[in-house]
């Protein structure tokens, strides 16, 4: 194509909303009653960083544990999502799939390799500034507990919700708030680990705004938003 | 597809075929389902009449494994042949369009089935891309050949053309045309026309979008290549927009339109290079909206103007 300049982002939607989101409801219908259990886990993790961010200092098996869950997430979308589903309307989907893979063994490699320290100096140099912990706990918070019921803001039923852990958006949301919440990096390997799992995970954020962009919904706005507030308290936590 | 024997079928059925009826040799014909004539214009390669609305399938029979909506999609397609409908026009690119088209027409079985496909894939001679293509799509379809195979937006022409024209002459296909949407290519649309032994070119063509008619649609006439029309709704948003505003009065008094819909169409089809257009929509009560455009008065070219300059101006 010599005319790229010519295409919108709505030339490359081979779908409708209707299809898109009818998607989710059959994905629901066939995964319930998993959300319920998922939702629980989500919160009894975020009750978990919350608490370990509260302490001096600061043990990480909690951040460990999230990347572990979130790694199984990832791995799940990629393939029950993604690869099962979504590719069905979207011919996208299969590289959607590759690139959720490669995140969770990402994940993994952090939930494995991130680690604390017991010296108290060195552990408070380590940990996350108010700013990154607080936007991340908010971050998880929102994907967890308030991002499912979006859709019945905007007038989509609550069978289409997207649920994290399940659904690839409030999936990468959550992501954010973890990566948010994770002590200071201390060797080149977890800062690289690092860089690919948020290149990831606002990729899709930029991904998903352009999709939705496209089927015209009106919380187009919400995932590059977040995303955005994300990059900047890690900017900002750089500092 | 039709075999000999269903379109004899179908002809017999066609009472006022032999009554031309409206500029230059337009036809109205009846399906073999359905006493509501609509109106047909001659594909003028052959002189098969085609009647003027067909059905598209981008976007909106992309539904994925999801029976309910292929259900749904069955539905449309059986109101679409029941109403006098013909032409169904699908790609490889759309998607899960073309299991669900399958799906549809094992349902409704449709005596006057006019099969469009396209070739849409990256190929160089000989590798054999094209040909497995076509025939998975034939196989999705479900019919014995496709009528009508387009290079779809031009994509390897050198290598497809030959093939489509091999087949044509071989008997495994009636007709060979190109296709391009939104104004993309026009320059080399138009060479093609001049030099290509095509019978169909599919272009973008509505009261807005109307570069066509400088070059290409005069061209195609000369060339005596039938038109189909796509996006006529620019994907549902100029109906969407349209919406905001009240049907003129005239359109009902002088066209017997019902809606926006049935006047976007009947300007299109009314165009004398148009063979048809061929919107998509997934619903039963929109599909038949369509087809009420190719019944009534059409829009003679004073009206046309009219109709382009009111909605250009809304």
């Amino acid at each position: 194509m010599s005319e790229w300049w010519t295409y919108r982002p709505s030339d490359f939607l081979m779908f409708s909303a209707r299809s898109y989101y009818r998607l989710f409801e059959l994905y629901n219908a066939a995964l319930w009653p998993t959300q319920p259990v998922v939702i629980a886990l989500g919160v009894l993790l975020l009750a978990a960083l919350a608490w370990a961010g509260g302490r001096q200092p600061a043990p990480v098996w909690p951040q460990r544990v999230g990347c572990a869950l979130l790694a199984a997430a990832w791995l799940w979308i990629g393939i029950a999502y993604h690869a099962q589903r979504f590719a069905s309307i979207n011919a996208a989907a299969s590289g959607y799939a590759a690139a959720w893979t490669l995140q969770a063994v990402v994940l993994l490699a952090l939930a494995l390799g991130t680690r604390g320290s017991d010296e108290p100096g060195r552990a408070r140099m380590m940990r996350p500034d108010a700013p990154a912990r607080w936007t991340g706990l908010g971050l998880g918070a929102y994907a967890v507990g308030l991002h499912p019921f979006l859709g019945l803001w905007v007038g989509r039923s609550i069978g289409q919700a997207e649920v994290a852990g399940l659904a690839p958006d409030p999936t990468a949301l959550a992501t954010l708030g973890l990566l948010l919440l994770l002590p200071r990096a201390c060797d080149a390997l977890q800062r690289w680990l690092r860089r690919v799992a948020w290149s990831i995970a606002l990729a899709w954020c930029a991904l998903s705004g352009l999709t939705l962009a496209g089927l015209g919904a009106p919380d187009t706005w919400v995932l590059p938003a977040l995303g955005t507030v994300a990059l900047g308290a890690a900017w900002r936590a750089r500092g | 597809m039709l075999n000999n024997r269903n379109r004899r079928h179908l002809l017999q059925r066609l009472p006022a075929l032999a009554a031309l009826a409206w500029a230059g040799g337009c036809a109205r014909t009846a399906s073999a389902q359905s006493s509501a004539s609509v109106l047909a214009k001659p594909i003028p390669s052959s002189g098969e009449p085609m009647p003027v609305v067909g059905l598209g399938t981008w976007i909106t029979f992309n539904v994925g494994n999801d029976r309910v909506a292929q259900d749904a999609s069955a539905e449309v397609i059986q109101a679409f042949f029941a109403g006098g409908g013909r032409m169904v026009d699908s790609s490889p690119m759309y998607g899960s369009s073309q299991a669900t088209v399958g799906h549809g027409l094992a349902r409704a079985k449709p005596a006057a089935l006019f099969s469009a496909e396209k070739v849409w894939t990256s190929s160089s001679r000989g590798d054999g891309r094209g040909p497995a293509q076509i025939e998975q799509s034939r196989k999705l379809w479900g019919v014995p050949k496709f009528d009508l195979l387009q290079v779809h937006n031009l994509l390897d022409w050198e290598v497809h053309l030959p093939t489509l024209l091999e087949m044509k002459a071989a008997g495994r296909l009636r007709y060979v045309g190109i296709t391009t949407s939104e104004g993309r290519r026009h320059r080399e649309i138009e060479a093609m026309l001049r030099s290509q032994p095509i019978d169909f070119v599919q272009l973008s063509y509505n009261p807005l979008d109307r570069e066509a008619e400088q070059r290409l649609l005069p061209l195609a006439a000369e060339r005596r290549i039938a038109v189909i029309a796509n996006r006529p709704f620019r994907q549902g948003d100029l109906l969407q927009s349209l919406a905001r505003h009240k049907l003129p009065a005239w359109a009902a008094s002088e066209l017997g339109c019902d809606g926006w819909a049935q006047l976007v169409l009947k300007f299109i089809v009314s165009h004398p290079a148009v063979t048809c257009a061929i919107p998509a929509t997934s619903s039963v009560a929109h599909v038949r909206q369509n087809l009420g455009a190719a019944r009534g008065p059409m829009p003679d070219t004073a009206l046309r103007q009219k109709i382009a300059t009111h909605i250009a101006a809304l």
